[in-house]
């Protein structure tokens, strides 16, 4: 009975692993057809049918590369704020007691429900039109510069730390700077990766913000210059799926290859306690 | 830095009464302030002014003028939100989100749970099934709408695959349709974040609770009912929350896999119509009506949730 229900439960998950897994194998296959084959035969790679001139083909429409280093900074300011300023104020939440600092934790748990919708439209006519950043990677980056998880996931992580850790330090003489930079950043190592990792995935497959905020071509991130393409140059192409598909998967590998080699750090248990506070 | 001096204070702090003045103002650490200074700035800056300017515009006349230029736009009182409610496409997209949200939300909810705790359970290949799992969570929405026009297209696999049995109009241009494939779509791409949430929530139910049942002789459903899903019902709320949330959100998804919400509006969603109405046609007023009217929905929605959430513990 019992060996009847494990195997109940692999068939299931491994047929849900299928169906999420599916969708990414066939981009693959589709990218690399030189005709679209949409038939049940065509999700197998044939050999007659294999070809790269689709990369080519959108590399001519959207430049891949630029897109590709436009998401890189977009992301990299992103982290760079994230990393110094949410481990800061993470940092004082968890450590430091000050005034103040329960009704800016209060802040930090609010933030996460507030929905990015209603924020779009004054965003939008703050940043694009009175400061006149529109076409422009700190426009990009504003909204998103202080990751709120970050901050609760690094609170999280500096309030494991026993607290006799920072008062033998403080005996010692060091200052509180001293303290966070040679005592607790050491020992939240593995946080810092998970935030990383993270906060990596959120302005790398954002959308709408950078949709709404570029226009110019060069300047636009990958997601925004595929959209473009989806929405409207796809169709003029040879073959549009399959340029299309070679578009999706130059933006969807980096996230993908950096899930597979720090699965670890998705760890259920820290962002679960991140999201949770 | 200098105001920490003793390392006892940390503890002692409400007990030592001679204390400088600043200190009892501010704290043992006053730096903790310094510290959390650039994300209270940020926040402000980002979340509290826009949500007041936009609750403000939404009462004004107001429109797209050049940098500086100084305009009148007067107060108009209700005005936008009256035009917003005579908009039948606003009505609709409303309707649409709400189809959306029956779908997706109980799917999600049960899907997760279900497959968190098979997971959880497993002792072989246990990091690639939940690598599969997150996989479509971390990928770009952008890149797999490409594999979803290709995969429900007129032509497509899933049309071939059912042979006579594909409806007519196809999935994404026929209006029944279009919506409940997006629902799908959004349920099968934020799964693994849900099952995470689980996951997580799940080693925080007692292993003591199972042995009982099993000593009482529950069988694995019996199980599951009366020990896991009590055990996870926090992490069900901050599920139903998050999912509504962003299902409220939904934007890429019709823009893109329904070439912006189509056909004739039948899958347009409340965002959508802000950007078309707000940045497309120029009218932030009436786009920010719609959103403060979203807003409240969406808090009329998690209230209700909540209170059903709650009500079934007591």
């Amino acid at each position: 009975m019992i060996r009847f229900g494990m195997v109940l439960r692999y068939i299931l998950l491994l047929l849900g692993a299928l169906v999420f897994l599916f969708p990414f194998y066939y981009m693959v296959v589709g990218s690399l057809q030189a005709t679209p084959d949409s038939s049940p035969a065509g999700a197998f790679p044939a050999p007659g049918n294999l070809t790269l001139d689709n990369y080519v083909a959108v590399n001519e429409r959207i430049n891949l590369l630029q897109g590709l280093v436009n998401s890189g900074i977009f992301t990299g300011g992103v982290l760079l704020g994230t990393v110094v300023f949410g481990l800061l104020a993470g940092y004082a939440l968890a450590v430091l007691s000050f005034r103040g600092r329960g009704t800016i934790f209060a802040l930090v748990l609010l933030v996460q429900v507030i929905p990015f919708q209603l924020l779009m439209i004054p965003l939008y006519v703050m940043i694009a039109r009175n400061y006149g950043l529109s076409d422009n990677y700190l426009g990009m980056i504003l909204p998103f510069f202080i990751s709120s998880v970050a901050v609760l996931i690094f609170r999280q992580y500096f309030l494991q730390l026993p607290k006799d850790l920072f008062n033998a330090a403080r005996i010692d003489g060091a200052s509180e700077l001293r303290i966070l930079w040679s005592v607790a950043i050491p020992l939240v190592r593995p946080a810092l990766l998970t935030v990383v990792l993270l906060t990596f995935i959120g302005p790398w497959n954002e959308f709408l913000w950078p949709f709404l905020i570029t226009k110019e071509a060069s300047m636009q991130p990958l997601a925004v210059s595929l959209a473009n393409y989806i929405s409207s140059i796809a169709a003029s192409t040879a073959n549009p799926f399959g340029s299309l598909l070679a578009g999706a998967v130059v933006l969807a590998v980096p996230v993908v290859v950096l899930l597979i080699i720090f699965q670890r750090q998705f760890v259920s248990n820290d962002i679960g306690s991140g999201v949770k506070g | 830095m200098t105001t920490i001096t003793r390392p006892t204070e940390v503890e002692a702090q409400r007990q030592d009464a001679p204390r400088p003045r600043r200190r009892r103002w501010l704290g043992s650490s006053p730096l903790g302030l310094l510290f959390t200074a650039p994300y209270l700035i940020f926040i402000c800056a980002i979340f509290a002014y826009p949500i007041v300017f936009a609750v403000w515009m939404s009462f004004q006349d107001y429109f797209f003028s050049a940098p500086g230029v100084e305009v009148d736009r007067p107060f108009v009182g209700f005005d936008n939100y009256i035009a917003v409610l005579q908009d039948p496409a606003v009505w609709q997209s409303f309707r649409n989100v709400g189809v959306f949200l029956i779908i997706n939300v109980p799917l999600t909810v049960v899907l997760s749970i279900v497959l968190a705790s098979a997971l959880n359970r497993v002792v072989h290949a246990r990091a690639f099934l939940r690598v599969s799992y997150y996989v479509p969570y971390v990928a770009a929405s952008v890149a797999v709408v490409g594999v979803w026009l290709f995969l429900f297209s007129g032509g497509g696999l899933v049309n071939n695959v059912l042979g006579d049995l594909a409806p007519v109009p196809s999935w994404l241009i026929n209006s029944q349709l279009a919506m409940p494939v997006i629902a799908l779509f959004v349920t099968w791409k934020q799964l693994g974040f849900y099952i995470l949430l689980y996951l997580a929530a799940l080693q925080n139910v007692p292993k003591e609770l199972y042995e009982s049942a099993a000593t009482d002789g529950a069988g694995g459903v019996r199980t599951f009912f009366s020990v896991t899903v009590p055990g996870v019902r926090p992490a069900t709320l901050l599920v139903l929350l998050i999912s509504t949330i962003t299902g409220a959100n939904l934007f890429t998804e019709p823009y893109l896999l329904t070439g912006g919400g189509g056909p004739n509006g039948a899958s347009a969603s409340p965002v959508l119509l802000m950007y078309q109405k707000g940045i497309e046609q120029g009218n932030p007023d009436v786009a920010s009506a719609i959103g403060v009217i979203l807003i409240i929905c969406v808090l009329i929605i998690a209230f209700i949730q909540r209170r059903l959430v709650r009500d079934e513990e007591s």
